[in-house]
């Protein structure tokens, strides 16, 4: 530590020797220089301080101390007790200089000694040499040489073998040293590897999305669900067969089977684009014109179905499905005695015009027809040769699941007219038919087979005819239509071929509850209101539609058409709104609320004049009917919005929705009908 | 198997439609009206289309399914409905 000083001491004088000493070696060469030495006076830096006498005189003391001034003073070090940067205590003062490491070895070390070791020198050998000249001396200058000389011999001897043994170690010449080097037989190398077959890779991706996801976790689901399946299905063995033949039909499928539904839905698609404009119509067009016409409203026409096979069959019966509002059927048959052959159940959707999208052929003509109101895929179909089928269109087959034979009751002449009735106490499905044979019956679906009852037997009142070997048979009516009152379940109507009307009821075979003289030609159609509960409107060849009261006998409303009318339906909006179809082609619709006397709109349907119209259906929730002629064709009209006037309210009322609404229109109507029939009775 | 042809046949002579096209799931048209380069290209661009949709639509919702896909240039409409396996492209030219 004090060399520190000398040693700065003497760097600032060797400095300051560098400005001002340097002239004495350099005297002789500074010869020029003589200006710098004249300049000897001081010279003063510009910078350097300008001190006062009394400052210059301070004494300053230089005090020696033994601290490093190249040492920090203020060195931190992090401590984790307290978790914060301390300051250290003391800082190591100590600077080192100069460092050289040296070889010399204590010679009683490990080290020295494992040295000596390995070199093979004796620990004692300096001493005993020494002796040994030491003897050779004293040998040479006495008498006793040869003793002494022996005795050294022997030594020397000893000492030879002993210095032999002692001899030293040959160091090696570092100067003309040379190292010779001799190659062994070094082992050929062989390198052994084994391939393996590599493991068969494949590339793998996948994505993993939130539907992907779901798909597995549903899949695992269904083979869960699959396995409690079969886990109950075990002892039937036969359903497990069954299942198995199933599987195997599957996979042997044709790849095309599969598009199937895409193709439907793709032919849809290009249908929807064909016929743009109709299904816009369908959906949006409302005719603006009606506001100029007072009461009087149009159709529009939409689409028209047809199917090539059907062309020669007229339609004989149309209905509405009650669960899908756009799926209709159509019974194609015909009416023409001589003409009978075969006849088609189609069935259509006002999404695809082109084609139906289910086809039935049967033997013989389709009469009519009547789709289960709560099991949309049970359909009822009355022949013309007195046969009555069900078809299950669930069912891949084009056969009927049931059908009636000559054995279980079949009726003997055309069935005019069939229609469900609720499941009877035994949960089967039931439903009745009527016949020209002049029988009501009632069909039970029970299990595999049609079991028929007779509900009622037409006569004819009083007339009798001579049957064979003179047993008197009372003539039967011929039944044309039916119908079922909406609420009271019983009670029933049947028009006849001779223009009576019968008010029957399910618990009595043999009496009707009333009969109306309702028309002089057959009785095509009857039909209750959806709403009001007493009326029934009925429509006949014999040009006319009326309207009645079931507890009056006499019509309420007369309605001359100028043609014959081949069908009358009610709409299910509205209670006094119906529309009857004429063979001339015409449509009439009637509102008894707006018009009572004549129709607000006539408006002929088709294109040929001579086509005949058949059958007219209003569809429970779009406001179209369909028309079927007997050409094959259906039509589907559009009504206009004077068509389904509601009633209008006085200003600041609410307007009162539901059925009740509907029954009150007819009631007004009635009433006003009725009290001039009082007042003149 | 029938049912199906002929509702194909059907397609394919309706009214403006230029060509069908069956592809399956790998994108490989299996059936087509339209020649091979045209049906590769549609085949293979819509294919990806389609799955890009479909996708869409379950990611929504993954009780969702893509019922079908219509596109509409200037020039005519391409309508596109998937199957599990299959797709079905039908282009059409509707103003006619």
């Amino acid at each position: 530590m004090s060399t520190f000083f000398s040693q700065t001491n003497m760097l600032l004088m060797s400095v300051w020797s560098c400005f001002f000493g340097q002239d004495e070696e350099d005297g002789t060469e500074m010869g020029e220089g003589d200006e710098w030495m004249q300049g000897k006076t001081l010279i003063k830096p510009l910078d350097q301080l300008d001190l006062t006498e009394a400052e210059l005189k301070e004494e300053f003391t230089r005090i020696l101390t033994a601290n490093n001034p190249h040492a920090p003073q203020n060195i931190v070090r992090y401590s984790f007790k307290e978790r914060s940067y301390k300051p250290i205590s003391s800082v190591d003062q100590l600077a080192v200089h100069f460092v050289l490491e040296g070889n010399l070895l204590h010679q009683d070390s490990d080290e020295a000694r494992r040295q000596r070791a390995k070199q093979g020198l004796p620990e004692d050998k300096i001493v005993k040499s020494v002796l040994w000249f030491f003897l050779l001396a004293q040998a040479a200058g006495g008498e006793d040489a040869g003793d002494v000389e022996e005795g050294g011999g022997e030594e020397r001897a000893d000492s030879v073998e002993s210095k032999a043994g002692k001899k030293e170690q040959k160091i090696t010449n570092q100067f003309n040293f040379s190292e010779r080097a001799s190659q062994t037989l070094n082992n050929p190398l062989r390198e052994r590897g084994c391939q393996t077959e590599p493991p068969p890779r494949a590339n793998f991706s996948a994505t993993a999305n939130q539907w992907e996801i779901y798909d597995v976790y549903l899949e695992v689901l269904q083979k869960q669900e699959k396995n409690k399946e079969k886990a109950k299905a075990v002892p039937k063995k036969d359903d497990d067969k069954g299942k198995k033949k199933m599987m195997l039909v599957e996979t042997q499928s044709d790849d095309i089977t599969k598009v199937a539904k895409v193709a439907k839905i793709i032919e849809r698609m290009v249908n929807q684009n064909t016929f743009d404009d109709i299904a816009q119509d369908f959906k949006y067009f409302e005719d603006a014109s009606d506001e100029y016409r007072e009461q009087e409203g149009t159709l529009l026409p939409l689409w028209k179905f047809q199917y090539d096979k059907a062309k020669r069959l007229s339609v004989t019966a149309l209905c509405w499905n009650e669960s899908y509002k756009d799926l209709f059927a159509v019974g194609l048959g015909s009416y023409d005695f001589t003409k009978q052959g075969r006849g088609m159940l189609v069935f259509y959707s006002l999404k695809n015009s082109t084609f139906p999208e289910y086809i039935y052929p049967t033997t013989s003509g389709i009469l009519c027809l009547d789709i289960h109101k709560h099991l949309p895929y049970l359909v009822a179909v009355g022949f013309y040769d007195g046969c009555v089928a069900v078809y299950n269109l669930k069912e891949e087959t084009l056969q009927p699941i049931y059908k009636s034979t000559a054995k279980s009751g079949k009726h003997t002449d055309p069935v005019w007219q069939v229609k469900w009735q609720k499941d009877d106490m035994d949960n089967n499905h039931n439903f009745f038919s009527v016949s020209s044979d002049g029988r009501v019956v009632s069909w039970t679906l029970v299990k595999n087979e049609l079991v028929f009852t007779d509900i009622i037997k037409l006569s004819l009142a009083g007339a009798v005819s001579e049957g064979p070997e003179g047993v008197q048979l009372p003539i039967m009516a011929c039944g044309t239509s039916f119908d079922f009152h909406k609420q009271i379940d019983y009670l029933f109507l049947v028009g006849t071929e001779e223009g009576k009307i019968h008010k029957c009821s399910k618990a009595y075979s043999s009496q009707f509850l009333e009969t109306y003289n309702a028309h002089n030609m057959a009785v095509d159609a009857v039909k209750w209101n959806h709403f009001h509960t007493k009326v029934f409107i009925s429509c006949s060849s014999d040009w006319t539609v009326k309207i009645w009261d079931h507890t009056i006998k006499t019509p309420m409303f007369t309605f001359d058409l100028n043609a014959s009318v081949g069908d009358v339906a009610w709409s299910p909006y509205s209670s006094t709104v119906f529309a009857a179809v004429t063979t001339d082609g015409k449509v009439h619709t009637f509102d008894l609320s707006i018009n009572k006397y004549e129709a607000i709109c006539q408006q002929p349907v088709v294109a040929k004049k001579k086509t005949k119209l058949t059958h007219i259906e209003f569809n429970p929730v779009y406001p179209i009917i369909i028309v079927g002629d007997d050409r094959g064709y259906v039509t589907s009209l559009k009504l206009s919005p004077n068509l389904r006037k509601k009633p209008k309210e006085k200003k600041g009322q609410e307007l009162p929705k539901g059925p009740e609404v509907e029954i009150a229109k007819m009631e007004k109507l009635l009433s006003l009908l009725r009290e001039p029939e009082n007042s003149n009775a | 198997m029938a049912e199906v042809e002929e509702t194909l046949k059907r397609i394919q002579t309706h009214k403006g439609v230029i060509g069908t096209i069956v592809v399956n799931a790998e994108g490989i048209p299996i059936r087509t009206t339209l020649d091979n380069s045209t049906t590769v290209q549609y085949a293979g661009l819509l294919h990806q289309l389609t799955m890009k949709a479909r996708s869409t639509v379950r990611d929504l919702d993954p009780q969702n399914d893509l019922t079908f896909l219509r596109i509409r240039p200037k020039k005519h409409e391409i309508m596109v409905a998937p199957d599990k396996e299959y797709l079905l492209i039908v282009i059409q030219n509707p103003s006619e």
